[in-house]
């Protein structure tokens, strides 16, 4: 980091983003790559998209006591799932982590071997997911029985939605590496993809801790 | 683009960018390595603080909640490499303040919720206020 400081005065001005300040070497540097200002403004979406699944854990939060004379958490979650579930996430960010070092060095195969990996694990968890929604519907405990059991179909349906989303984008973004190589913007796509897988593996921590391992302490 | 301005914004980072003072493949794959390796065992001990009974009952709530914590702020460093490092101070003004939203948003509901549900007449009561008129 020594050597960028001597080469760059200013690159430690903690208010750059998109354009320099008026400072002396303003004129120096135009505005920033489109690769920091992509990754920024999906940090920011990111972000926007945590604050979102707030409302929906405020939400759960409130109402996972209100189960209307039906089943709590305590009768309903199966830990043994929910563990398989998170070992497939977490799987699943990882060999996105080893699928990013290998766009880094421009390996097409190995990116493409790691996106598949990723893929696999993430439809896994999403079987797993869908299968224990349909089970619980068929026992009668679909998201009308109760507000505990509508804002917990809200919670972790919503998940579920992204990580379907994000399955498709992997897809896509995986058959236009094959056709089309490490395009400049395919690099700033994948970056941003990765991005995204990870905070979905942000917000399953939350779930997991939230709704399903307190939901079985309660 | 020139690739002369490319270069002149290395100190910059991106959210996901790793640092290029220590990048390379194998730094690379050790710090994904490192971040599994810490989720799994943060992942392990809540999964195992439900099920023990070492601990007392009250405080596992707040052992998962630490845990929980834990584990996002190991994602955040390992995996989307959002660090303390000094160019990636955009990146962590942005996540200070969606946090503040984040705890803001949850604590409020669940305080002005429990307040609420505090000063609610009970249900059976209020029904038979509606009989007697």
């Amino acid at each position: 980091m020594s050597t960028i400081a001597t080469e760059l005065p200013g690159a430690f001005d903690p208010h750059r983003l998109g354009h320099r300040g008026d400072g002396p070497e303003a004129a120096d540097h135009g505005p920033a790559p489109k690769r920091i200002i992509v990754g920024y403004g999906f940090w920011i979406f990111l972000l926007s998209d945590f604050v979102m699944f707030s409302g929906f854990f405020a939400a759960y939060s409130v109402l996972s006591t209100s189960t209307a004379g039906g089943p709590s958490g305590r009768d309903l979650f199966d830990i043994h799932n929910v563990a398989i579930e998170t070992a497939c996430l977490l799987a699943s960010s990882f060999a996105c982590g080893m699928a990013s070092i290998a766009v880094e060095e421009r390996k097409a195969l190995t990116a493409q071997l790691w996106l598949v990996v990723t893929a696999a694990l993430g439809l896994s968890f999403l079987i797993l997911e869908v299968n224990e929604f349909f089970s619980l519907i068929a026992a009668g405990n679909g998201p009308q029985r109760s507000a505990f059991l509508s804002s917990f179909f809200t919670l972790v349906g919503c998940h579920g939605l992204h990580v379907t989303v994000g399955l498709l984008w992997m897809l896509t973004m995986m058959a236009q590496l094959f056709s089309k190589g490490f395009a400049p913007n395919l690099l700033r796509r994948f970056r941003c993809f990765s991005l995204f897988w990870h905070a979905l593996d942000i917000i399953w921590v939350a779930v997991f801790t939230v709704v399903y391992l307190i939901g079985v302490t309660q | 683009m020139s690739a002369q301005h490319e270069s002149d914004w290395q100190g910059e980072l991106a959210p996901g960018d790793e640092r290029k003072a220590d990048s390379g493949a194998s730094s690379g794959v050790r710090g994904y390595l490192l971040g599994l390796a810490l989720s799994v065992l943060l992942t392990a001990a809540s999964f195992a603080v439900i099920g023990t009974k070492l601990l007392w009952a009250p405080g596992i709530p707040v052992a998962l909640g630490v845990f929980a914590v834990a584990q996002m702020g190991v994602h955040l460093v390992f995996f989307l490499h959002i660090n303390s490092g000094p160019d990636n101070t955009n990146n962590i003004l942005a996540l200070a303040f969606g946090v503040m939203v984040v705890v803001i948003v949850i604590s409020g509901s669940l305080w002005i919720m429990s307040h609420l549900n505090h000063n609610m007449m009970p249900m059976n009561k209020l029904t038979d206020l509606h009989l007697q008129h």
